[in-house]
């Protein structure tokens, strides 16, 4: 418990290690400390930009989805009213084709009337001479009646 | 441990012997050399040195410097492993304690501090070495008579530290507020009075308690890691006068117990400190 240069040795010793601390400890390893402390930071705060960055890419996305899926519903509405108007106008063409088919028919009908009638009024002719023939039981010159025989088909 | 005469040592003899530092210096007669005994050593008074407190305090303190020099040498922005981060720990928190409580900016403060902490802590960590270990083995192979290995239990080895802090005190209440506005810190508070021959009147008061309440700064700085410290480093002593098969069941809780100590005192020591000089920079 004696007061002595112990007290003072101390001291200087005291002095010389917080001199050494001051000039060899302290600066560099605070000077990381803090360095490390503002990597972590920006590291920090990049991560919070990329996370914001990718948020707002997840929205563009959504924006597009959503674009296109509008756009697509109105090609398909565009699509639908095109089938709708390409059936009208087949059914428009069919309706116009049969009608002409008709009309054809209907003409070659006609034709075919005018045709058998033809027909018909020449043999009934060669009926008539026939029946002449054979009501007057012989040969009757077809060339020489002829005219005879036009006139009375005329008359038929 | 033995005597000169070889009979085994009483328990006050023991006790003594391990409260006795190796002291150098003058004799009365005039010349140098180990004192033999407390009286030779309170004899030579002042002009007297402890050789075992100051072998182990520098070497604890070269110690700490070592290992805190080569973790700076290797400080970098990268992942930090082992020892490294125990030092950047240990200097983060000096560093956040000193933020804290010292408002000022100052080179030395931060240094400082963690100097008082890890020193301090090493110092008092020896205590947690049995009693006997190291004076045993010196004495025998060694021939030294005395040792004491925890520094902190010298009484000037705290007080040469407290009053280097309070040294540092003085120093920045007179850089920080000038010779006269310190000298009026001392002597217009606490009282004070707007009529000249009153406050006349008040400085020698004020004067008085200004200084007890400065001079008891560093003393209860020092006093207070010194008496715990060698309260705990007696108690060690006592319990080694048990048999050694006894000595387990009380040294073991202790010693337990006296880890907290050597942590808080080292913290308290710093932070004491840190406060101490933010006052002296602040102006009341």
């Amino acid at each position: 418990m004696n007061i002595n240069l112990t007290l003072i040795g101390q001291a200087i010793s005291f002095a010389m290690f917080v001199a050494f601390c001051m000039k060899f400890v302290w600066p560099p390893l605070i000077g990381a400390l803090r360095e490390r402390q503002a990597m972590i930071a920006d590291g920090l705060a990049a991560a919070e930009k990329s996370v914001q960055a990718q948020e707002e890419a997840q929205a563009e996305a959504q924006q597009l989805i959503a674009d296109a899926k509008t756009q697509a519903a109105e090609i398909v509405s565009q699509a639908q009213r095109r089938q709708n108007e390409i059936v009208d106008e087949a059914k428009q063409l069919a309706v116009t084709e049969s009608d002409r088919i008709r009309t054809s028919a209907q003409a070659e009908i006609d034709q075919e009337v005018v045709n058998a009638r033809e027909t018909l009024r020449t043999q009934v002719s060669s009926v008539a001479v026939a029946g002449a023939e054979k009501i007057l039981k012989r040969e009757v010159d077809a060339n020489s009646h002829a005219a005879v025989l036009d006139e009375l088909i005329a008359k038929i | 441990m033995a005597t000169d005469s070889g009979r085994a040592p009483t328990a006050s003899e023991y006790i003594q012997h391990h409260l006795q530092n190796l002291t150098w210096g003058r004799h009365p007669d005039g010349h140098w050399g180990i004192a033999h005994g407390a009286e030779e050593a309170a004899n030579m008074g002042f002009w007297a040195i402890h050789l075992d407190s100051m072998f182990w305090s520098i070497l604890l303190g070269s110690l700490f410097c070592f290992l805190f020099w080569r973790a700076a040498r290797k400080a970098s922005t990268r992942v930090p492993t082992g020892f490294q981060n125990v030092c950047e720990s240990l200097v983060e928190f000096v560093d956040d304690t000193v933020k804290d409580s010292f408002n000022g900016k100052s080179a030395l403060v931060g240094p400082l501090a963690l100097t008082i902490a890890v020193w301090i802590f090493l110092m008092n960590l020896m205590d947690l070495i049995p009693v006997d270990f190291l004076p045993e083995a010196l004495l025998r192979w060694g021939g030294i008579e005395y040792q004491r290995v925890v520094p902190t239990t010298d009484v000037n080895v705290t007080m040469g530290m407290s009053l280097s802090v309070f040294a540092l005190m003085i120093f920045y209440s007179i850089k920080v507020k000038g010779g006269k506005g310190f000298l009026a810190e001392l002597t217009m508070q606490p009282f004070s009075s707007d009529n000249k021959v009153v406050q006349i009147i008040l400085m020698p008061i004020n004067f008085f308690l200004e200084i007890v309440a400065l001079v008891s700064k560093p003393l209860s700085l020092g006093l207070r890691l010194f008496g715990n410290l060698y309260a705990g480093e007696l108690i060690f002593i006592l319990i080694a006068l048990l048999p050694f098969y006894l000595q387990w069941t009380l040294s073991l809780p202790w010693a337990i117990f006296h880890i907290l100590v050597i942590v808080l005192q080292a913290f308290i020591f710093m932070m004491l400190t840190v406060v101490y000089l933010n006052m002296a920079h602040e102006h009341h």
